[in-house]
């Protein structure tokens, strides 16, 4: 049985939207090197929409294409239509993640979520703090 | 092409040791402690590959007790000589910070018992001194346990100057030589080694086999309970093909160490020297007293996980110490041992050669890993803050 399913594997060896957005509406990025998996998205956001998306990832063959299937799902996609992005629906997306590298769907969630509330800050849309818990306070960095 | 480079998790088996094996599964399939012909048959070939064994290690059949591998030899080892110590109310234990977990978890659990385990620095010269063990040995000390080759760094410890300070000490001194045996010339007597273990698997044998080398005289004691197989110091029916096959290969691989050992040495040079090119890349290990076959590096910016997928499918099968790879949250203890930081930690590679590699691997090798590494920099934020100046670089 191998390791990933051929989605996972698909969007890890042909990963989509890899890349920078120069003057991003939005940025954000999660997780330490300490832990092994940073993971950090672009938004260009026009009129509440992501006309596009990029990503970079130091990780896992699951983290890359967490990622890559992450961007995939939020393109097109109104601001608000990509904060109830949840990582379930990513891992749902890729066909399931082994139960160790669902943290890496979390990530991908986490990722554009941090994005978006940095878009929010710098055009001072005001937000729910709540909907933005810190990363940095996770089980898998203690 | 396929080519499989991580002969330090197990190798292909030889012919040799699979024809061994053959006639004590379909013919000779006799108990060795039956009385009757095909019994006695059996027990006749679990002596001669004892004698095979021992021979290839410089000891007396006698001292040889067959095992289900290297984890159950380094396990009653281990915890005999503890037991024995402490009956004299000695319990201190010297060790290394980077033994294999066979030996660690051993000893930790011996350590929630009441021992007390001094963990050698590993970090000067990814290896030790024997200066290091003379120092750590106090009045109370029962055992030196140091591996006698790292099987993820390749570093080859100073194991004859060891047991000579052991012995001068009087303190019983076992070796890991898992990665060792088959490799290395090893003379238990002329190293003053009174304990040594083995693994069939990692020298062309078959895997759930080892062997455990106890100088004559040692109160071994025995972790399984049962028949009297193995002098009573290891119950249950003989693992007779294994054993066998184990000491097929095993005789192969030392009757041909002299030719095959330097031409496996030559393709790991040529492998070190092509990828210690990949800048800001750091090779592991004793660049010396290394293992003939050992090849491993970190590659900062990157993650070893998905660097090991990658090769798969271009053709190449390599190991690696980051935490995605070894199932849990941290990356390999060994590299955390030598210094590693977890950043760079997590971006290792491990090549482990065997004579069965030809130089035509080796070249693919050295074609792919600087592509894939590249390749996986290519959309690291690691790596373009390093390359921006917004991080420094570690290697």
């Amino acid at each position: 049985m191998a390791l990933y399913s051929e989605k996972v594997m698909d969007h890890f060896t042909h990963p989509r939207n890899v890349g920078v957005i120069e003057n991003a509406s939005g940025v954000g990025e999660v997780g330490n090197a300490k832990c092994g998996d940073i993971m950090k998205i672009y938004l260009k956001i026009e009129n509440d929409i992501i006309e596009d998306v990029k990503f970079e990832t130091f990780g896992c063959g699951s983290a890359i294409a967490s990622s890559s299937m992450a961007t995939e799902m939020i393109k097109g996609k109104s601001i608000y239509d990509a904060m109830a992005l949840t990582n379930k629906a990513v891992a749902e997306a890729l066909d399931g993640l082994p139960a160790h590298k669902m943290h890496c769907s979390v990530l991908a969630e986490e990722a554009i979520h941090n994005a978006l509330k940095d878009y929010f800050d710098k055009n001072n849309i005001p937000y729910d703090k709540s909907q933005f818990p810190d990363c940095e306070h996770c089980e898998h960095c203690e | 092409m396929y080519v499989y480079a991580d002969n330090a998790a197990t190798t292909a088996m030889s012919q040799v040791a699979v024809d061994a094996m053959m006639p004590y599964m379909m013919t000779v399939y006799g108990n060795p402690s039956s009385l009757h012909s095909v019994g006695q048959e059996a027990k006749e070939a679990l002596e001669n590959a004892r004698a095979t064994v021992a021979q290839c290690l410089g000891c007396e059949p006698r001292e040889i007790i067959f095992t289900s591998g290297g984890s159950e030899a380094d396990n009653q080892a281990i915890r005999s000589a503890a037991y024995y110590g402490a009956r004299k109310n000695k319990k201190h234990i010297i060790t290394t910070a980077f033994e294999h977990h066979a030996v660690l978890h051993t000893l930790a659990k011996l350590e929630k018992e009441g021992f007390e385990v001094t963990y050698l620095d590993v970090r000067q010269g990814h290896t030790i001194t024997a200066q290091q063990v003379k120092d750590a040995i106090r009045e109370d000390t029962c055992l030196v346990t140091t591996m006698y080759a790292n099987n993820e760094i390749g570093s080859i410890l100073p194991i004859a100057e060891i047991g000579a300070i052991c012995k001068e000490a009087g303190v019983p001194f076992h070796t890991d030589a898992v990665q060792a045996v088959g490799h290395l010339h090893i003379n238990v007597k002329e190293q003053n080694i009174d304990m040594l273990s083995l693994s069939g698997h990692k020298f062309h044998g078959p895997k759930g086999v080892g062997a455990l080398y106890v100088r004559k005289g040692f109160p071994i004691q025995n972790l399984i309970e049962g028949g009297a197989q193995e002098r009573g110091k290891r119950a249950g029916t003989e693992n007779i093909a294994g054993i066998c096959g184990m000491a097929a290969a095993l005789k192969d691989a030392c009757d041909h160490m002299d030719e095959n050992m330097p031409r496996v040495a030559a393709m790991r040079d040529k492998l070190i020297a092509g990828l210690s090119k990949i800048p800001h890349s750091a090779l592991n290990g004793d660049p010396v007293n290394r293992l003939p076959g050992n090849v491993s590096f970190c590659f900062e910016g990157i993650e070893g996980e998905s660097l090991l997928l990658l090769l798969d499918m271009k053709g190449v099968a390599a190991s690696s110490g980051s935490a995605c790879t070894s199932g849990s949250l941290d990356p390999s203890h060994v590299l955390l041992a030598i210094g590693r930081v977890h950043d760079v930690a997590h971006g290792s590679l491990r090549l482990s050669l065997s004579e069965y590699n030809t130089d035509e691997e080796i070249d693919h090798i050295l074609q792919v890993v600087p592509e894939v590494v590249q390749y996986l920099r290519s959309m690291s934020p690691v790596w373009r803050d390093l390359q921006n100046g917004k991080r420094e670089y570690i290697l």
